[in-house]
């Protein structure tokens, strides 16, 4: 079962001092799939990402990547993982090509023979070539976060760990972001993708897993996280008590005013208020959205776009 | 695929090719060039060799030691900041700049890391060494008249068998701040602020010196990291003494091992949240 999965951890937790980042987390994310990692910030996503990529040492539990027990088998794995961690960084004083190419020379296995023409295809890839010699302090954040997306990409790689990749970007280039992300997952690669904007990635992801205040919440295929949970019904009317009173009377859950959570066919909602003689106005049902049911597991201060 | 054939050795040509196309290195070691330009301008101009550090009095019977009076003067003050800078400046400077998770998940393995960054900081050392050196032989042969050099022994020596005490002068000043760049290594490794890593690396050096200078603590002189930086004197003499150099040699390779390895538990397990 363990084969299948690009990244396996169990029980994992980070504690600084008394605060605990991350409170045993059971992440499983699929071979192949886009998996989401959402969450407000502080939620202890980045944490968990620097955890399975050994930059930082869980207090307990274990981190399976790649089939391969980690921080162990660092050495091994990491090369077959491109990643950005908490926005890209480059030498400011280096060209964008110079920096992917130290870049690249800091993996012990690269070929350095075909350094340069592995440096020219990813910055070809994320459309950086014209600005290829241009120092890096020069850059936009735009480019810089393109730039960061290069060096994931300066090698063949089986799952990529991508910590806010559409951090900064405006709404073009959070649209480019995605169709590279999208591309990657064309290869066959695993991509597992943070974010505290659910909207940025939600077109994205066939998995999503859900964090706050260090702990999973949800985890699982995005059609079911979206399946749970039921639509509502929201009733238009001047009589609002009468309303409430006939759709309590149908065992439906009432939410405010005259909603209710839609357990029963809505016709037969329709028909039982015009029967009950409410004025009805307009009849709605919504389904609950993904972003609705985020702000349901994460409670407060969940920072959703717009 | 298969037949190009990895290079481990890599990382350690791109930490000295992004050392050495840095700004800020070419500044410090045009700065360090300028020592011996500046005496050597002086003495010529004023034609007074009479008094002022070591050496200096006999430039004007022979431009090498231009080189000599460079290095006394450079000793104490201008090559341990720039040592510090740089050497303060190896993980740290990466860790400020972010570049350090990248090269760390690339991976180059932290052990790899610290002895590349290492290497770094004291091929600058030898390269500050060599200009302070060459642009001092340089300059005095320019502005001097060059002859057989006359030893502290009161020996007198040819050219070339002063090209060899100098290719041994250099080894010497180029091991002597070995010591220190590794202390500056480990200091670096503490924190994500590279400029407080270098003033700590510079200010050590200065209090190494002071209490170098303090009679009261001559048993501790031996083991201070500084105490034999101005002992090159010793190889101006007929037959060469070695004593200092064998001595430099081992206390400079002390302090590598017990800074290395302090460095090296410091780094391997630290968490990186920078």
């Amino acid at each position: 079962m363990s084969a299948e999965l690009a990244i396996r951890t169990e029980g994992l937790t980070k504690r600084f001092g008394h605060q605990r980042a991350v409170d045993s987390i059971d992440l499983a994310v699929p071979r192949g799939s886009v998996f989401g990692f959402l969450g407000p910030n502080g939620s202890g996503k980045t944490t968990t990402i620097r955890m399975l990529l050994g930059l930082v040492s869980a207090t307990s539990g274990d981190i399976r990547m790649l089939g391969e027990s980690m921080p162990g088998a660092l050495a091994s794995v990491l090369p077959h993982v491109g990643a950005l961690v908490e926005g890209p960084a480059f030498y400011p004083f280096l060209s964008g090509r110079s920096n992917l190419h130290r870049l690249d020379s800091a993996d012990r296995h690269s070929v350095s023979a075909t350094r340069g023409s592995r440096v020219d295809a990813a910055l070809d890839r994320v459309g950086l070539s014209a600005a290829a010699d241009k120092k890096a302090h020069a850059y936009s954040l735009g480019m810089k976060q393109r730039l960061g997306l290069a060096g994931a990409l300066l090698a063949r790689r089986e799952l990529f760990i991508l910590d806010e990749p559409t951090n900064g970007l405006d709404p073009q280039g959070t649209r480019e972001v995605r169709g590279i992300i999208r591309s990657l997952t064309d290869d066959g690669a695993t991509v597992f993708v943070s974010s505290h904007l659910l909207t940025e990635i939600e077109q994205l992801c066939s998995h999503v897993a859900i964090m706050s205040a260090g702990r999973l919440v949800a985890q699982g295929p995005i059609d079911e996280l979206r399946r749970v949970g039921n639509p509502r019904v929201v009733v238009r009317t001047p009589d609002t008590a009468e309303a409430r009173r006939v759709l309590a009377s149908l065992g439906l859950t009432l939410g405010e005013a005259a909603s209710a959570e839609l357990t029963v066919p809505s016709e037969q909602v329709t028909a039982a208020l015009v029967a009950a003689g409410v004025r009805v106005r307009g009849l709605t049902v919504e389904g609950q959205t993904l972003e609705e049911r985020f702000v349901a597991l994460t409670g407060e201060g969940f920072d959703v776009a717009g | 695929m298969s037949q190009a054939r990895p290079r481990p050795f890599a990382l350690l040509g791109s930490e000295l090719a992004t050392l050495f196309r840095r700004r800020r290195t070419w500044a410090m070691l045009g700065a360090l060039a300028l020592v011996p330009i500046l005496i050597a301008v002086a003495v010529r101009v004023t034609s007074s060799g009479s008094g002022g550090p070591a050496f200096l009095g006999q430039i004007t019977h022979n431009g090498l030691f231009v080189a000599f009076t460079a290095l006394t003067v450079s000793i104490p003050l201008f090559l341990p900041l720039t040592i510090g800078v740089v050497a303060g400046d190896t993980i740290a400077g990466e860790a400020s700049l972010g570049t350090l998770r990248y090269l760390l998940i690339a991976p180059a393995g932290r052990i790899r890391l610290l002895l590349v960054k290492y290497a770094g900081a004291a091929a600058f050392a030898i390269a500050a060494v060599l200009v302070v050196v060459l642009v001092g032989v340089g300059i005095g042969a320019l502005l001097f008249p060059i002859g057989p050099v006359t030893l502290l022994s009161g020996d007198s020596i040819g050219g070339g068998e002063f090209a060899v005490r100098a290719i041994l002068l250099v080894g010497y000043v180029a091991l002597s701040p070995l010591g220190l760049s590794a202390i500056g290594l480990f200091i670096s490794t503490m924190t994500t602020v590279p400029v407080g890593a270098m003033a700590a690396t510079a200010v050590l050096a200065a209090a190494s010196q002071i209490a170098d200078s303090l009679p009261q603590l001559d048993w501790l002189h031996p083991w201070l990291f500084s105490h034999y930086w101005l002992g090159f004197g010793d190889l101006l003499r007929n037959p060469i003494v070695w004593d200092a150099y064998g001595q430099n040699a081992l206390l400079q390779l002390g302090y590598v091992v017990v800074f290395g390895a302090l460095a090296y538990g410091r780094f391997a397990t630290k968490d990186i949240l920078s």
